[in-house]
């Protein structure tokens, strides 16, 4: 209805249709009758929460899922898309929100990938080179065609999967949440040269959850909800707050809590820090920072600029170099850099890790098992190495209760739990044992919005109790809702810390680009 | 010493050595294909096998060398065809898969030598084929140009495959599928198709390796590459997945073996400490690898089964 409804308020035709497209998935269905278009030169936005079936719908138009129902027309003519290349047959291509790039590959020769030679069998990189340049000339985008990808930094990596669609003359283009890599400023830069590539005629399919991104950039808005299409909206007609409640269902909650005027002592002290990186560049070089108890410091930074590396060396997982990290007991310093994660726990130090299915759960493994991994050697979960189920299941479901951990069952596997509510089951594991101090990288990443309200809440909880808290987030809303202070990390090296209350979105910008007064 | 190690001496062993290296750089050739495009196989030693049984009996029956070369390319195909099918539409696990293909072709090419051969029959063997010119050079022309048409053939295709995967657009393909298949895929590059082809093309090799063994020796016998197979796959390791290295690790290998093959003829090595010599190849490789390892990444989805969208 509304797909309809927004096409016959224009005159030109749609360069895309989806009409009536439903997918389902063992258990779900992930689109449910959704109808979606895009006319030419238009940026349309599709909106939803992690789940609500963005991903599906656009995998249908790349062609790497059929649809069960439903049809998709390309300039008002029916196509099939069977693969990738029949997508890229029609024009489409699409910017994944994890980049398709050969990182052993120049960029040159990840342009040139599946694409036939002038040279016919033998490649002709030097053209596709000549080309590149032109490319970038005329759209701003600066890459040089010779470098090899892992040599890039993540927004020129962002600038090459722009190249790429360009060299393929793409006339539609997905992008799948392609500002979460980038500083406010490359933003700016960034919706430049989408704005470039419009006025050309082709049309954007934008997938973001940032509302001021949403707002400033699209021309229409469409918004999905749990698989259905919930309606189709322009910014001028709308609001973020009526978007979030179109996303959501309900209204949302946005305000923040502030921390009691009583900060404690330092209750975590990291001290000109160095630790090694995995390509033998320090990823952290000098590092200090200190949290005090009973506030919530948050840590903002443009992704991989070392934030993983300084989760990793304060939660014991990765050797120190030089430096020190510390935990405070009545105020008497214990070092705890190179310790090991156990030493490091049993100081009082809990871990939200960043790759939660990677670090801090265990899929195949029961909501039970997974809320005692950390502590099942206890003299409380076992007895001469032997399993006290009742207890571990009994300690299982309260902390499920507790959190409102969405589970069939503390047996359930956790794998089976949406994003959200694994998230949930770490946090309760480990705010639990009442921590001094508790790290927590990406908290919310990729988790719905009402899980990631809930986990704000536990957190500033566990704040007002005394915890303290460091919060590594790349999505810098969160940092600004959530933390008393900020602190910024670019290439390794602290930037800078300011009080929540004096910190600007376009200040914080440039010192997460490493721009230093 | 110096009166037993002449010239003569030294010529004739690299010249031995590099006769020895072929069928490893052979095969160790197929399978660096196969993994720069993310494909391990541990089954060479196994189509090695099949392929120099089915060579020699063709050559045993036939009398033609080359009929022989062909059919141990054609097992090679088959048992890649196989191969490439259980390991990438079906996704089965690749280092057992390639365990079950070793066993099949150890097994296979034992059974088939009983029951159609039996006795140990010899078979004519490769000649020499005098490079015109070059082998006149003294020295040199002995060392490089006087072998037969197999070590040429092994050898020019080190060059050739270089250029394969590194000037074309099939091998740009072939590195982005070894590194990234979604990458590939996403922007249509079939992951399937160009992990049948170095897959059958990689076992088409190792089918040649064992065709070059077994008409080099003019014999087949129970178990005759004698774990080649699994050396060659270290050499893939030892030269980075790049023909020149792996080419390299194979020249190393053929000549330790040359090396101490030609002490034991002298006599320096004492008949008691000879079963141990026999093992330097072994040990001198191992010590190699050590030394190479971790100096190069191995392709980023070796191993790794491609499911699209997942």
């Amino acid at each position: 209805m509304n797909s309809v409804s927004a096409s016959i308020q224009s005159d030109r035709q749609p360069m895309l249709e989806m009409r009536g497209i439903t997918k389902r998935f063992p258990g779900v269905i992930a689109n449910d009758n959704v109808s979606f278009d895009v006319l030419p030169g238009e940026v349309h936005t599709l909106l939803g929460e992690n789940g609500a079936g963005k991903s599906t719908l656009m995998k249908i138009l790349y062609g790497l899922y059929q649809p069960d129902e439903g049809d998709v027309l390309i300039n008002g003519e029916k196509v099939s898309l069977q693969s990738p290349s029949d997508a890229i047959d029609h024009r489409i291509g699409m910017i994944h929100q994890h980049f398709m790039l050969v990182s052993s590959l120049t960029v040159a020769e990840n342009v040139a990938l599946g694409l036939s030679s002038t040279r016919g069998p033998i490649t002709d990189l030097k053209q596709v080179a000549k080309k590149i340049k032109s490319l970038s000339d005329r759209y701003g985008l600066h890459v040089d065609p010779d470098a090899y990808i892992w040599q890039l930094a993540v927004g020129e990596r962002q600038r090459v999967e722009i190249i790429k669609a360009l060299y393929r003359d793409v006339q539609l283009l997905v992008l799948d949440e392609p500002t979460a890599v980038l500083t406010p400023q490359e933003v700016d830069d960034f919706f430049v040269i989408l704005r470039e590539m419009t006025s050309d005629g082709r049309g954007l399919i934008f997938i973001s959850h940032k509302m001021n991104e949403v707002m400033e950039l699209s021309d229409r808005i469409s918004v999905l909800r749990l698989g259905r299409l919930v309606g189709t909206t322009t910014p001028q007609e709308t609001t973020r707050e009526a978007l979030a409640q179109m996303m959501v269902g309900r209204e949302v909650d946005n305000t923040r809590e502030e921390r009691p005027a009583t900060i404690g002592r330092t209750a975590l002290s990291i001290n000109r820090l160095s630790v090694g990186g995995d390509r033998g560049v320090d990823a952290l070089i000098d590092f200090s920072l200190d949290v005090q108890q009973g506030e919530i410091v948050g840590l903002a930074g443009v992704s991989g600029n070392g934030q993983r590396e300084l989760a990793e060396a304060i939660s014991g997982l990765r050797p120190i170099k030089s430096g020190s990290i510390s935990l405070f007991h009545d105020g008497n310093p214990k070092p705890i850099g190179g310790l090991g994660p156990k030493a490091v726990r049993e100081a009082g130090l809990s871990f939200v890790p960043e790759e939660r299915m990677r670090d801090g759960a265990i899929g195949e493994f029961s909501v039970a098992d997974n809320m005692v991994l950390h502590n099942h050697h206890s003299t409380r979960f076992s007895r001469g190495g032997f399993l006290n189920f009742g207890e571990i299941h009994r300690h299982s479901q309260k902390l499920v209760d507790d959190f409102q951990v969405k589970t069939p069952s503390i047996d359930t596997p956790a794998k089976n739990l949406s994003g959200g509510n694994i998230q949930k089951m770490i946090i309760a594991r480990e705010l639990d044992s009442d921590p001094e101090v508790l790290i927590a990288a990406q908290p919310t990443r990729g988790v719905d919005i009402g899980a990631a309200e809930y986990i704000h809440a536990r957190l500033v909880a566990a704040r007002n109790a005394g915890t303290a808290i460091l919060v590594i987030s790349e999505d810098l809303d969160e940092v600004m809702l959530l933390a008393d202070r900020i602190a910024v990390i670019c290439q390794g090296r602290m930037m800078g810390v300011v009080d929540r209350i004096d910190a600007s979105r376009e200040q914080l910008g440039l010192m997460m680009a490493g721009v230093t007064d | 010493m110096s009166d037993v190690i002449t010239t003569t001496v030294i010529v004739a062993t690299i010249a031995s050595g590099i006769r020895l290296a072929t069928p490893f750089l052979l095969a160790s050739l197929g399978e660096a294909i196969g993994q720069r495009s993310g494909v391990l196989n541990l089954g060479v030693d196994g189509v090695m096998l099949l392929g120099a049984f089915a060579s020699y009996y063709v050559v045993l029956e036939t009398e033609s060398i080359w009929l022989g070369v062909m059919t141990g390319i054609l097992t090679g195909l088959l048992m890649g065809l196989f191969y490439a099918i259980i390991t990438v539409p079906l996704r089965a696990e690749q280092g057992v898969s390639g365990i079950g293909i070793y066993l099949f072709g150890l097994g296979m090419s034992d059974l088939l030598f009983q029951k159609l051969v039996g006795t140990p029959l010899p078979i004519d063997q490769f000649s020499e084929w005098h490079v015109p010119l070059l082998s006149d050079i003294p020295v040199v022309g002995e060392m490089f140009f006087q072998h037969t048409p197999m070590v040429y053939i092994a050898f020019l295709l080190v060059p050739i495959i270089a250029f394969i995967i590194n000037r074309t657009t099939f091998g740009l393909s072939i590195r982005a599928v070894g590194e990234s298949p979604e990458s590939a895929d996403s922007l249509g590059v079939s992951v399937p198709k160009v992990r049948f082809a170095t897959i059958m093309a990689g076992n088409a090799l190792a089918g040649l390796a064992g065709a070059a063994l077994a008409i080099e020796l003019g014999i087949f016998q129970q178990n005759l590459t004698n774990a080649m197979g699994f050396i060659a796959i270290a050499l893939v390791y030892f030269g980075a997945w790049r023909a020149p290295g792996v080419m390299a690790g194979s020249l190393v290998f053929g000549m330790v073996g040359a090396i101490v093959l030609q002490a034991k003829t002298l006599g320096l090595i004492p008949r008691s400490a000879s079963d141990i010599a026999a093992m330097a190849p072994a040990v001198i490789t191992i010590l190699a690898l050590i030394i190479v390892a971790n100096r190069f990444r191995q392709p980023a989805a070796l191993t790794k089964p491609y499911v699209r969208g997942d």
